[in-house]
């Protein structure tokens, strides 16, 4: 069996994105800078919410809200840790 | 009888005013910005036209402003939903930028410092339709307002009219800009409410 298709996700997805995402760790996939969502520098007063890098204010995050769905893009981040109760 | 207390009616405006749906009308000019404000001295500054073939047509800021220059007096309409009339602008027309630029593209992208960008059809930058402007309210542009020049292209949502530009990339497909990649509509036209994708 090679694939499943992305209904699959919804659990495991659901378990990530119901946490506090601002404590997980980021990477940045302009310098590679690891640190804290917590730390990035947000830009809220723009057509949408923009994060950047602390170290090289390359964008890691953008949120967009439309009228029924946001739009998340996360192309300027390599990888998000993100700490689980054990 | 109904009783309205003028407090609670909606901002009084003109009868005469249109506006594009869903706007409201600001008397302020509201600064929006995806970033920290690039500060580019003039004697830095460049502008560049780049076609699909590689060509490269640069303009220094001498030579910009040495360029004809129009006085443009314009609506112009932010997708977050604020309108401002009759805003006064100076600048350069791109039908005289892009008059000895040979190319056989459809759509552009423009780049402004600070690595924003956004896409549009080439032929919504010809006709007069848009401008190189360097001069708001017979003042130098700011940076917060985009100067030393920004692009001016008032007939689509302001999101359009990057601050800070520095180039105009020609291109024969069409390539999402900032934040057409991140939701926003392709085209942005206020007038049919193309805010968001599926507009």
């Amino acid at each position: 069996m090679s694939h499943v298709d992305g209904n699959s996700l919804a659990g495991d997805l659901r378990e990530i994105f119901a946490v506090d995402l601002t404590v997980a760790t980021g990477q940045c996939a302009g310098c590679g800078y690891k640190g804290s969502v917590a730390t990035l520098r947000v830009y809220q007063n723009a057509p949408g919410i923009v994060a950047r890098c602390p170290h090289c204010e390359e964008v890691v995050l953008r949120l967009v809200r439309g009228r029924d769905r946001a739009w998340l893009d996360l192309r300027g981040t390599v990888s998000l840790e993100i700490p689980l109760e054990s | 009888m109904a009783i309205v207390s003028p407090g609670f009616t909606r901002r009084r405006q003109s009868p005469d005013v249109q506006l594009p749906p869903g706007q409201y009308l600001t008397e302020d000019f509201p600064v929006l910005t995806a970033g920290p404000t690039p500060r580019v001295p003039t004697d830095r500054w460049e502008f560049t036209v780049g076609t699909e073939a590689g060509q490269k047509h640069t303009w220094s800021w001498q030579q910009l402003i040495e360029l004809p220059a129009e006085k443009i007096t314009t609506d112009i309409h932010c997708v977050t939903k604020w309108s401002k009339l009759r805003t006064r602008w100076k600048g350069v027309s791109l039908d005289v930028l892009l008059e000895d630029v040979e190319t056989a593209a459809d759509f552009a992208l423009i780049h402004s410092y600070g690595g924003y960008t956004t896409n549009l059809p080439l032929e919504d930058l010809l006709d007069g339709q848009a401008w190189i402007a360097y001069r708001y309210d017979d003042d130098d542009l700011t940076p917060e307002h985009g100067g030393p020049a920004r692009l001016l292209v008032p007939h689509l949502y302001f999101w359009k009219s990057a601050k800070w530009v520095r180039g105009i990339q020609l291109l024969l497909e069409d390539e999402p800009g900032f934040w057409e990649t991140a939701g926003y509509h392709d085209y942005g036209d206020p007038w049919r409410e193309q805010r968001y994708q599926g507009d």
